[in-house]
């Protein structure tokens, strides 16, 4: 991999250039899916279950077909093929077959001349069910085996389990000095993209299909298309449209992407569909419900012996991600702290709920939100200063994690050195009560973390690379640069064009970039996992150095001047040692064609292996690990129970800034979202009435305004990682990360209450303040998990203990 | 549902006189889109929750998914498109753009023309100020800051002061 780790001078990269496609954004001429009309575009609406959880035994659509200005309805037998995005987990119909497992669920839909007339179709259906039995919480699903919600997963209603052990736990704890249990629960949240998704469909005459739509991954769209519609992928083209949000809610392949193609091929017409946001909140794919249970093993100095965590997770009614979501809860542990022997538990159910997926941090935010607030716990019994016993337990760079995952650039002992200097944590921190250093009810707090940049395994095994880039350069002196991945707006466009124009010496605005377009860009698997910036553009570097490579050969055939001698810059290419000598760079184009023909390079990039090879090590593994460290400082009103998080300083080891301004909207963004996670949002329901969602509504589904939120503090920390594109690691999800687990132990800095519970709502610190104004704990979290039947562990040895990465077989256990 | 056949209204729309006809019950926001065909103006909930379809009225900011078509008549309605003044942008759209306060855009149109109406009106807000005036409009992108910092610099450009784009909120702090 070609990475220059230290070039002599970088003229793009570094720079605060603003995004390519800023302008458009500000002058309304960005094109989002719903933006796109047809001729003759017919409007879709979906029909959803108002029931949980029932059997479907009959739909009449003939009212609705004879409505004028109706041209289809579809049901689930018009798509009878199953999809999902995980290989695992086919579980999902366009169109509800047989049952529906969700109020929201969709069991028909109508083509036709407008939305009202759409509407009205829809109300024509009719439906009979046969309710059955709901499941609502992770305790029914563990308790109750019938019905099903499903008939595949590991056991009644349990989706999968989980249980590995890297190292002897039993012995690590044997040598602890101090063993602490906790319990915690991190409610589930949504996405709330500001962009309700919305799809366009088009059938044309030579039986190809072309679908515009809102979503992070058209590449895994377009193989659910194939699947599900039986025309082959060739005849298939997704085009993903700028997404207006997405943070993981626009990453599976939708029931709506399917439906509008289909009716597209049935009417021959373009069809569209453009969910409401009470729809929105039904396709979730959110944040998982998590329930953890986790104990630690460690020396009177704050060295870890050993951990055990466990984690149950309320999936909701779809498979999704789930299973990499379950296995997340379980994988980074390891790489934010150094946990010698450690072993994880994990458990996902299905409900009757909308199913949960990935949002931004992926199966992380729960378990960093659990280990953090234990950390601190164990501490405060220790008497050692929070900061101090995270300083104690740095991984190591460049080494390799009790579960095999390989970390290199390891910046997290800076992030924890800017954000307790720029708080003056020492001037303000006390355990002892009675010796404040903040008035009561002010209070600090920190915390840390650690997150993939990218996915070391693409979703469905295979040995392609993840990301491929492409670059044509016009004789004029134009460079187009396609690539599959697909702007969220955190700016993966720009990037292409930012690493192309370093090596090329142009300017970022002189190249066209096309991306996220199955049928003219090469694959990119999606914008998910923070892979996006490190994959994309390890290819760009590729495809631009090849380029660079076939523009100085002819140069220096031309001017008579060594290769090595070359240099790009200012839209030139010129003999560096005598700087006037040289061509402009549309003259190197032409030199170059005129020498090679057509100028067009690939580049591509897929992830280094794994040193773990046990069953489960697919998940976690990565090309670089970023970091961030986050002090928050609250303010709790001990009279209402309302908490006011004042400020946020926070570092981020982003290994190299491409850009920085974008890295700080990213760091900011994601102290946002963490905020509105730890103070308001929840998804949340009547379990008692029908599982019906309490408010999927933006107003009363509380997300913070200007009002609400903080002033951030944002330290960049830049240790290159050697796998990074100039060494840049991902911001992306990383920051959201410890602000939560910051936020709940500065409240109890400030009032001396444990909200175990996500989020810390005035209501669960009232409640604590009550209990410890009674002389108990002044705690507010979950008591027990629940009991599972627990597979024997698949155990692997650590590399410390001579592992390789292995699982050990398998022995009888005796009793 | 019982159908209407369309009704016709005069508006002057981004400056210039225009007319137009559809189904009476048609929110603004539906006219706009979906009549003539100004896609900027953009919708999150259309339900008057996330301030998302902001668009000027006689000057003031209204949701117009909020606001009957019907009562355009005879009112100076201005969109996203009109902001900039021909080719040149508005300096609240160079600094939305130059300072990252457009992440995936989409909110961008209706936090643009709030912030302008609120430039008219208080040309030095303070932070507080702006914060006051667009808790209207969600954004799930920027957590605000870069949005806020894109207000002060157009404020005091619009000004004449100068004032250059602010190190700490493009490089962090050192």
């Amino acid at each position: 991999m070609k990475n220059p780790e230290n070039p002599v001078q970088l003229n793009v990269v570094g720079k605060p250039f603003r995004k390519v496609d800023a302008r458009a954004k500000c002058v309304g001429q960005t094109k989002f899916a719903d933006d796109i009309v047809l001729p003759r575009m017919l409007f879709c609406k979906m029909l959803r279950s108002h029931l949980p959880h029932a059997l479907i035994k009959s739909i009449d659509i003939s009212k609705a077909l004879a409505l004028r200005g109706v041209f289809a309805v579809i049901t689930g037998k018009d798509l009878p093929i199953p999809y999902g995005i995980l290989p695992v987990s086919q579980d999902e119909h366009a169109l509800c077959i047989d049952k529906v497992r969700f109020i929201g669920d969709p069991v028909a839909a109508v083509a036709a001349i407008d939305e009202d007339v759409a509407f009205d179709a829809m109300n024509l259906i009719e439906v009979e069910y046969e309710p059955l039995e709901t499941i609502a919480t992770i305790d029914e699903a563990v308790l109750i085996d019938e019905p099903r919600i499903h008939d595949y997963g590991d056991s009644g209603n349990v989706h999968k389990k989980v249980s590995l052990e890297f190292g002897n736990v039993d012995e690590g704890f044997a040598e602890a000095d101090l063993v602490r249990e906790d319990t915690f629960f991190y409610e589930g949240n949504t996405h709330l993209p500001m962009e309700q998704h919305a799809a366009v469909a088009h059938f044309d005459s030579d039986g190809k299909i072309t679908l515009w739509s809102s979503t992070q991954t058209p590449h895994y769209v377009h193989r659910a298309l194939a699947k599900v519609l039986g025309l082959p992928a060739s005849h298939i083209r997704v085009i993903a449209t700028p997404n207006g949000g997405g943070f993981g809610g626009k990453s599976d392949p939708f029931n709506h992407e399917v439906v509008v193609c289909k009716l597209a091929m049935i009417t021959g017409r373009p069809v569209k569909v453009t969910l409401t946001r009470e729809e929105v909140f039904y396709c979730h794919r959110g944040r998982h419900p998590v329930l953890m249970k986790v104990k630690t093993g460690v020396k009177n100095d704050g060295a870890i012996t050993a951990m055990h965590f466990e984690s149950y997770l309320d999936g909701g009614a779809y498979g999704s991600y789930g299973v990499a979501s379950t296995f997340y809860t379980g994988a980074l542990q390891t790489v934010t702290y150094e946990v010698p022997r450690y072993k994880f538990q994990g458990l996902r159910v299905f409900t009757n709920k909308p199913p949960c997926g990935p949002k931004r941090g992926h199966g992380t935010p729960q378990p960093r939100y659990g280990l953090e607030i234990h950390l601190d716990k164990i501490a405060e019994q220790l008497r050692m200063d929070p900061v101090e016993i995270r300083r104690r337990h740095l991984v190591a760079p460049n080494s390799v994690t009790a579960n095999y995952l390989r970390i290199g650039s390891m910046g997290l002992g800076k992030c924890i050195d800017k954000v307790v200097e720029g708080s003056r944590w020492s001037e303000r921190f006390s355990w002892d009560q009675s010796q404040r250093k903040l008035p009561f009810g002010k209070g600090i707090g920190i915390a840390c973390s650690s997150y993939i940049c990218g996915a070391g395994l693409p979703i469905y095994w295979n040995n392609m690379p993840q990301s491929g880039v492409q670059l044509r350069l016009d004789r004029q002196g134009g460079v187009c640069v396609m690539c599959g991945s697909t702007d969220i707006g955190q700016g993966s466009d720009s990037i292409l064009a930012y690493i192309v124009a370093e090596i090329l010496g142009i300017d970022p605005f002189d190249i066209r970039v096309v991306t996220a377009d199955t049928d003219l860009t090469p694959v990119d698997l999606g914008s998910y996992s923070s892979r996006v910036t490190l994959m994309t553009g390890n290819a760009a570097i590729q495809a631009a150095e090849r380029a660079r490579e076939l523009l100085v050969m002819a140069v220096a055939e031309k001017l008579g001047v060594p290769i090595e001698n070359l240099s790009l810059a200012e839209r030139r290419v010129f003999d560096v040692e005598n700087p006037e000598v040289g061509v402009s760079f549309a003259e190197a184009v032409v030199l170059a064609e005129s020498k090679f023909g057509t100028i067009g390079t690939v580049g591509s990039y897929s992830p280094p292996r794994s040193p773990g090879k046990y069953k489960g090590s697919g998940v976690g593994p990565s090309p670089a690990y970023s970091y961030s460290a986050a002090v928050a400082e609250v303010d709790v009103n001990p009279d209402t129970g309302i908490v006011v998080v004042e400020r946020v300083w926070i570092a981020h080891d982003i290994g190299r800034s491409i850009n920085p301004m974008l890295v700080m909207g990213q760091v900011e963004g994601s102290v946002y979202m963490a905020l509105g996670e730890i103070l308001m949002e929840e998804m949340v329901y009547r379990e008692n009435r029908n599982v019906v969602h309490k408010f999927p509504s933006m107003l009363e589904y509380k997300s913070p305004t200007t009002m609400e939120m903080c002033d951030v503090k944002t330290y960049l920390i830049e240790d290159p990682d050697p796998n990074g594109p100039y060494g840049a690691k991902e911001v992306g999800q990383g920051p959201l990360l410890p602000v939560p687990p910051a936020v709940a132990t500065a409240v109890y800095n400030a009032v001396g209450v444990r909200i175990d519970e996500v989020p810390i709502t005035p209501e669960k610190v009232l409640r604590a303040l009550k209990e410890k104004s009674r002389g108990r704990d002044g705690r507010f979290g979950p008591g027990a998990v629940p009991s599972v039947d627990w597979p024997e562990p698949l155990r692997v040895l650590t590399p410390a203990e001579g592992g390789d990465g292995t699982e050990m077989p398998r022995v009888a256990v005796h009793s | 549902m019982q159908r209407h056949s369309k009704k016709h209204i005069r508006f002057t729309l981004n400056g210039e006189q225009t007319e137009v006809a559809f189904a009476p019950h048609k929110t603004l926001l539906e006219v706009l889109r979906e009549d003539l065909n100004l896609t900027g103006t953009k919708h999150g909930c259309e339900l008057g929750e996330c301030g998302t379809c902001a668009v000027l009225v006689d000057g003031r900011s209204i949701l117009s998914c909020l606001m009957l078509g019907l009562d355009a008549e005879g009112r100076e309605v201005k969109t996203i498109e009109g902001m900039a003044d021909g080719a040149e942008l508005h300096p609240l759209q160079q600094t939305f753009a130059d300072l990252g306060a457009a992440q995936c855009g989409y909110c961008s149109p209706g936090f643009l023309l709030v912030a302008e109406e609120l430039l008219k009106k208080t040309p030095n807000p303070t932070r507080a100020e702006i914060q006051e005036a667009l808790s209207g409009n969600l954004c799930r992108c920027t957590g605000y800051i870069k949005i806020y910092e894109a207000v002060e610099l157009a404020a005091a450009r619009m000004r004449g002061e100068k004032f250059d784009l602010p190190k700490e909120s493009v490089y962090g702090l050192d």
